[in-house]
């Protein structure tokens, strides 16, 4: 007679914390009513700075669960060093994102406490996503990740771009939920499993040389769903509209722990049950990788407003983050880790920089608006040039370690023309950061930002500015984790 | 002393102080302009004396890297690997001697954000010296593209009207070549199973591989030289950036090219060498030819040393792949010596324009009148851009034609054409700023060298003319390094041929 098996909680008490610490701040929220108008900011206030010690301490609980591997919930879940290593940054970039848009939601009159918990929950579809080992969980991490997103997007309800942006985010979403559904279905009618192991055990050797049709059938509109979260060319439309309508730390936010989580899934979805189909979805995401570099390239050039920018630069980003997944190796994945790692403390500390473009009490989102900044603001401007030159990938600064593994990666592969296309392409993506830098240093002192940026402020751009300048020094943490962290997608 | 890490020290310690030292002044603007110009002076002087223990502990008799240093970081497959040896050590000594004397050209020239631009002059120094010094491939790179930013910005900031147009010129340029370079070092790495610079020298790549590893070097050190056809930014960042920059750039960072090609491409791909040695023959030809041409049309005096600059640079292509002792011994001492006369002649053209702020050759006539000290170190150098036999240019220039003649004969005799053709460019510069009366009315009252721009000048026309009368020392530095690497590459040459013959 069968017994009825209690699951053992323990690999997901981060999730179940983080999952309960939502629940109860949102419980109090609702029911701590204030009624006055200061009440709302002292309860947002409060909620949000308990949100960023939820985080935190979601980000210690990962510690005990990261000492060995576990396949839980009958193969559904599964945590390894990858999943630990992407959970400790999407963690790491949702609180300091919730840091980051604390004070921009007060002087709005967007104090309400359910942007925080919407936060929690969507990082906690994010960990459920790097943790997916079946097709079926992989779509429920997603779908509670973009669910909130969307919401996220449209924030500020008030404002025509911000309630735009998260209509056409949800809309497009849904498309691309639906392709990945579809996809799965039919990667399930031609296997028989939705299970990661079952399928890449199907799928090797024999079966891999002559896969049916239909498999692969499924297998591009799995493709297609994921390049449209990770917002590869040619299914990048969304990204440019949601990022410049969406209040801008729900930009910063969606920049970077979101990317990061999609682009950890990408990774585990292709190079887990498909990896041995890599003959067969190679040349596709080749094709998404120099479409993403060349369009980031070239449509920056001409954007005036600095959060669209930024779009067509994250665009570029995962152009290259695509290559090391091309790759698929064991190196192309550490690579992969290495870049979105690098990626996400320049985003953080450029959106920090966006987020103190304000001038009379007024976001400013022009690129012109910086004229001169490195005259009225020059710790700013100099934090700022840091990162745009890091994202250029010029040595020694961060941003070109994450290029150099990239590189070496596709080079290894004997991937010579993808490399070659990738670092001219990183030649136009840095006229374009060099821009910036321009209008900060080179032009004129315009009307000056408002100062001064805040103390949180300063404290975001300070780490991430020294993150940034100093990552030559020792990059050993980086490099061993993110090993560990590919070795661990290819042990099994 | 043995276990001093006095490179580390030259490198960073030193001029990153400096910068620490800088960033904590506080006060009006006035003070903090000074402290900062100080700051700077002190230290880059403090790093020259430093790097001058290098040559006194420096053993000429060994072709070998001294004063290594060697840092593994955990999880990377570079390293910190640095020293120098006979190629790369005076080179070292050229940085260190210029920072200081950029620092003290400027004290009249940049009146705004002196804090801002004398980091920007220490960060360039580690990033210089540390270039010269790398051992490294990657450490290397890091330090050649790293160049770029202060110089971007110094060009950007304190530059001329089109400084904008030329700063992202200089920019891209150098870009586009650098980033084909990384994918060139990469395949080494990945061929070779080492990032470590005298390991890549001694594993010797398969033919075909050398060609195109050859080419994308040449794609980075052919701007950074800068050779003709690549060579148009150049005289747009010259002519925009401030003479400390013009000085740096003409004195250092058009040698990353020479000496790129002496430490790289010369040493890992003999072959690929030797096949592309007439493509370089020619493109120097031209350079040498045209540029020469085209500077003794010019109406703006840096415009013309720059382009002086590029036909220099031809002598020192063409004597690096002579493949002769004379021929490299000659390139690298044409490289030294053209670091000390260009930045001198930038140096120069700097002084006039601090007083009429004008670059025009024909708002200057007469200058001897007025300035009699300034013209006899105009003339020195001028001389000196020439070959005139006593001071360095002569020397260099020399040695580059014997070792060419050795070479090939019609090179050598195309490429002396550059050294009459250089003496038309300069005597023509002279002859109309310097000489003739003195009629026009700004400049009645122009005056002479202060004491601060002789104390500019004095080191450089003492190295200049000690390079020219007594060379010894400096050729007794570059000999044991270049022996050795004609050695190898011969050996490597051979070993190739054996090859060859072995499977038809």
């Amino acid at each position: 007679m069968p017994k009825a098996e209690v699951p053992d909680l323990l690999p997901v008490m981060p999730e179940l914390f983080l999952l309960g610490g939502a629940l109860v701040l949102l419980m109090f929220g609702v029911f701590h009513k204030g009624g006055q108008r200061d009440t709302h900011v002292a309860n947002y206030r409060f909620i949000s700075s308990a949100s960023v010690i939820v985080l935190v301490l979601t980000l210690l609980l990962l510690l005990p669960v990261s000492s060995s591997d576990w396949v839980i919930f009958g193969g559904m879940l599964v945590s390894d060093p990858f999943a630990i290593f992407v959970k400790t940054l999407v963690l790491l970039a949702s609180a300091v994102a919730l840091v980051m848009s604390q004070r921009y939601f007060e002087n709005h009159g967007l104090a309400r406490f359910e942007y925080p918990v919407l936060l929690l929950l969507a990082t906690l579809g994010m960990m459920l996503m790097v943790s997916a080992n079946d097709l079926i969980a992989l779509y429920v991490g997603l779908e509670m990740q973009s669910l909130t997103l969307y919401v996220m997007a449209s924030f500020q309800r008030h404002d025509v771009r911000s309630t735009e942006a998260g209509l056409k985010y949800f809309v497009l979403g849904a498309v691309a939920s639906g392709m990945l559904l579809y996809g799965a279905s039919l990667v399930y009618g031609f296997s028989g499993t939705t299970n990661f192991e079952v399928l890449a055990a199907q799928l090797s050797g024999q079966a891999a040389a002559t896969p049916s049709l239909g498999l692969i059938i499924g297998l591009i509109f799995v493709v297609v769903g994921l390049a449209f979260k990770v917002s590869a060319v040619p299914f990048h439309m969304w990204t440019p509209d949601v990022y410049e309508g969406a209040p801008t730390p729900v930009t910063a936010f969606f920049s970077v722990a979101p990317k990061l989580a999609a682009v950890a899934l990408f990774l585990r979805v292709m190079v887990g049950p498909f990896g041995d189909l890599a003959d067969q979805w190679q040349q596709f995401i080749v094709f998404m990788s120099i479409a993403s570099m060349a369009l980031g390239g070239f449509v920056a050039i001409n954007q005036r407003n600095i959060k669209r920018l930024m779009a067509y630069s994250s665009i570029g980003h995962v152009g290259y983050a695509l290559i090391g997944l091309a790759v698929g190796t064991e190196e192309g994945v550490r690579s992969v880790l290495i870049y979105m790692s690098i990626y996400l403390f320049m985003n953080l500390g450029a959106f920090a920089c966006i987020l103190c473009m304000r001038r009379a009490d007024r976001m400013v989102e022009e690129i012109s608006d910086l004229a001169g900044l490195s005259k009225s603001h020059p710790f700013l401007a100099l934090a700022m040039a840091i990162f745009m030159f890091s994202m250029a990938g010029i040595p020694p600064l961060a941003g070109f370690f994450g290029k150099l593994y990239i590189f070496l990666a596709a080079i290894e592969a004997e991937l010579y023309g993808l490399a070659i296309i990738g670092v001219l392409t990183s030649v136009v993506a840095a006229f374009y950061y060099l821009r910036i830098i321009k209008v900060m240093y080179f032009d004129d002192l315009a009307e000056p930002l408002e100062r001064p940026i805040g103390r949180e402020m300063g404290l975001v751009l300070g780490g991430t500015s020294l993150v940034i300048l100093f990552f030559f020094l020792y990059p050993s943490p980086l490099l061993t984790g993110a090993q560990a962290a590919a070795a661990a997608l290819f042990s099994g | 002393m043995s276990d001093f890490p006095i490179l580390s020290v030259i490198i960073f310690f030193i001029p990153l102080t400096g910068v620490l030292l800088i960033l904590m002044i506080r006060g009006e603007e006035e003070i903090v302009a000074r402290n900062a110009r100080n700051v700077a002076l002190w230290t880059s002087s403090i790093n020259f004396v430093m790097s001058l223990f290098l040559w006194v502990g420096f053993d000429t008799s060994t072709a070998a890297f001294q004063f290594e240093e060697n840092l593994q970081w955990e999880g990377a497959f570079f390293s910190y690997r640095v020293g120098v040896d006979g190629i790369s050590m005076l080179f070292v000594l050229l940085t260190t001697l210029l920072t200081p004397i950029c620092v003290l050209a400027s004290v009249e020239a940049i009146k705004s954000r002196v804090k801002e631009y004398m980091i920007a002059f220490l960060i360039m120094e580690t990033m210089m010296v540390g270039m010269f010094c790398a051992l490294d491939i990657v450490l290397f790179y890091i330090f050649f593209e790293g160049v770029l930013i202060p110089m971007f910005l110094v060009i950007g900031v304190w530059g001329g009207p089109r400084r904008i147009y030329a700063a992202f010129k200089f920019f891209l340029f150098t870009l586009v070549g650098s980033v084909l370079m990384l994918v060139a070092i990469l395949t080494m790495y990945l061929t070779a199973g080492t990032t470590d610079i005298p390991a890549l020298m001694a594993h010797g790549f398969s033919p075909a591989l050398q060609n195109w590893l050859w080419l994308a070097f040449l794609a980075s050190f052919a701007v950074k030289l800068p050779m003709w056809p690549v060579h148009t930014w150049l005289p747009d960042a010259h002519v925009e950036a401030p003479t400390a920059g013009s000085v740096m750039l003409a004195g250092v960072l058009l040698k990353f090219g020479a000496y790129g090609f002496l430490r790289f491409s010369l040493p890992m791909f003999p072959d690929a060498t030797v096949f592309f040695t007439p493509l370089i023959y020619t493109l120097s030809i031209v350079a040498v030819i045209y540029t020469s041409l085209v500077a003794l049309a010019q109406e703006d005096m840096k415009k013309l040393i720059a382009y002086s600059s590029v036909a220099h640079m031809g002598f020192v292509t063409v004597g690096a792949f002579s493949l002769t002792t004379q021929g490299l011994q000659g390139a690298l001492f044409q490289a030294l010596s053209h670091g000390v006369v260009s930045a001198a002649l930038f140096l120069i053209v700097g002084v006039v324009y601090d007083r009429m702020h004008s670059r025009e050759i024909s708002a200057y006539e007469g200058l001897v009148q007025r300035m009699p000290a300034y013209a006899l170190i105009f003339m020195l150098f001028m001389l000196a851009s020439v070959g005139l036999p006593g001071t360095s240019g002569f020397v260099g220039e020399f040695l580059v034609l014997v070792g060419a003649f050795q070479a090939n004969s019609w090179v050598a005799a195309l490429t002396a054409t550059g050294v009459i053709l250089g003496a038309t460019y300069m005597l023509y510069l002279y002859r109309r700023v310097i000489f003739g009366k003195l009629t026009k009315d700004s400049l009645k009252g122009i005056l002479d060298l202060s004491p601060r721009e002789i104390a500019v000048f004095a080191p450089l026309v003492l190295l200049m003319v000690v390079m020219g009368v007594y060379p010894g020392p400096f050729l007794e530095v570059m000999e044991a390094s270049v022996d050795n690497l004609l050695r190898d590459f011969e050996l490597a040459r051979a070993a190739t041929g054996t090859l060859a013959q072995a499977s038809p």
